[in-house]
């Protein structure tokens, strides 16, 4: 929320567009962004502490469900907890099985950890846009923190640092499993020799080069477009409250609409994230002749 | 919506989480369902066989059963045929036993018919002689004509 005298719609937004940003300030010193500007100017060597904390939180809290499952699992009778953990098991192993031909015993815990994770931090979008924000601002003023400049985005995926940061590591995964599997001359024959023979190589590394980059861009792009577009949809109805008394009541059946129908797009996104890392590893485990 | 070491550290909490799913997570799990995929498939296979098992044995059991009756039927048989030769052997005893007895009958009542004509004979004899002798009175001597008499007494 910006300071209660400059309450504008644009200030609200940017507010709650700015990430809870700790760096090194030029003029400040290593000190959190006391504004988004603030934030720009730590350059690369800042860290966005809500997005770490939550995506952390909530792959630990993912990690430790599933192991205290594993534990105690048995091959009688399986309880709720179980039953639950083998439904999402199984539906992630039979993706798996289904499009990827080769034989690698990291691809299904990978599509396993990204289904899972992925789904959670998009989930955190569910929240009522205002209530963590605002009881973090309440908890931080305590502190003696100015309110104002108390930035904190809990949707992870809202964020490409994260979403970049799966999809460059999914990236780096097919690269060393295109090298593994084929060899570097196999690797860079893929990259250059096709699909146009060895004579039209330049135009055969532009192709299959921007082929093998856009996975990853598309990749992260597509997770983080979608949840930043729906959250900002959160953020534009939030807007509605605070005028006329018909207004906040639209504004709240507006609300529950769009996160009814953003369920699916929580569960669609994570799905396809994870679909198409498996695709993508199943292609870099081919051979091409 | 800034670019920075945030992605860095992403990538690293990232393969971590990856690495502690494929280490702890999902081998126990998957173990446990292939577990149980076997232990159906035994299961399954136990049944099939236990339906098998009992079906040879209800067949098994069906044989036995004819096998018993026939041999029974063959048992009563037997023993109306030998009870059929004890009755036939009785019949035959009696029969027997009662010729026997009807021969016994016949002699000792042929001996008594004898023995009897004997002692008419005898009696006849004396009678006559005596008649003779009161009739004659003399000139009778039993010795003398004793055998005449007692070839007339054969007669009768």
């Amino acid at each position: 929320m910006a300071s209660s005298e400059t309450l504008t719609s644009q200030g609200y937004i940017k507010h709650h567009l700015t990430n809870l940003t700790f760096g090194n300030h030029p003029e400040h010193g290593l000190t959190f962004a006391s504004s988004a500007e603030e934030a720009a100017e730590m350059g690369f060597w800042a860290v966005h502490v809500d997005t770490m904390f939550f995506s952390i939180l909530l792959g630990g809290l993912f990690l430790w469900f599933f192991k205290k499952v594993a534990d105690k699992a048995t091959a009688g009778e399986p309880g709720g907890a179980q039953n639950f953990v083998e439904w999402i098991v199984d539906f992630v192993e039979d993706n798996v099985r289904g499009s990827f031909s080769g034989k690698n015993s990291l691809v299904a815990p990978l599509a396993l950890t990204i289904f899972v994770w992925v789904f959670l931090m998009n989930l955190m979008d569910l929240f009522p846009v205002d209530l963590i924000p605002y009881s973090f601002q309440a908890l931080a003023s305590l502190f003696g923190a100015d309110p104002h400049h108390v930035f904190l985005k809990i949707v992870p995926t809202t964020d490409p640092n994260a979403t970049f940061g799966m999809s460059l590591t999914v990236f780096f995964l097919v690269v060393y499993y295109s090298i593994k599997m084929k060899g570097v001359g196999g690797f860079l024959g893929e990259l250059t020799l096709q699909p146009f023979g060895k004579w039209g190589l330049p135009a055969n590394l532009m192709l299959e080069g921007i082929n093998l980059l856009s996975k990853p861009v598309s990749l992260a792009l597509r997770l983080f477009g979608n949840l930043y577009a729906g959250e900002m949809i959160f953020i534009l109805i939030a807007l509605m409250y605070g005028h006329a008394i018909v207004m906040s009541i639209g504004g709240g059946l507006l609300q529950i609409g769009w996160a009814i129908f953003h369920i699916l797009v929580i569960t669609l996104q994570a799905f396809i994230f994870m679909v198409l890392t498996i695709v993508y590893l199943d292609m870099a485990h081919q051979q091409h002749h | 919506m800034n670019i920075n070491l945030t992605l860095v550290l992403q990538m690293i909490a990232f393969a971590a989480f990856v690495w502690f799913c494929m280490k702890f997570v999902w081998p126990p799990i998957v173990n446990a369902l292939a577990e149980r995929k076997t232990k159906i498939a035994e299961g399954l296979a136990a049944a099939e066989r236990g339906h098998k098992e009992q079906e040879l044995g209800a067949r098994r059991a069906t044989e036995r059963i004819k096998e018993a009756k026939s041999k029974a039927a063959d048992i009563v048989s037997q023993a109306q045929k030998r009870a059929t030769e004890i009755i036939d052997e009785a019949k035959q005893d009696a029969r027997e036993e009662g010729a026997r007895l009807v021969h016994a009958a016949q002699a000792e009542i042929d001996q008594e018919v004898n023995r009897a004509r004997e002692e008419l004979r005898e009696k006849v004899a004396v009678l006559a002689v005596a008649a003779a002798e009161k009739i004659l009175e003399k000139e009778i001597d039993p010795a003398a004509h004793g055998a005449i008499v007692d070839s007339f007494a054969k007669q009768i």
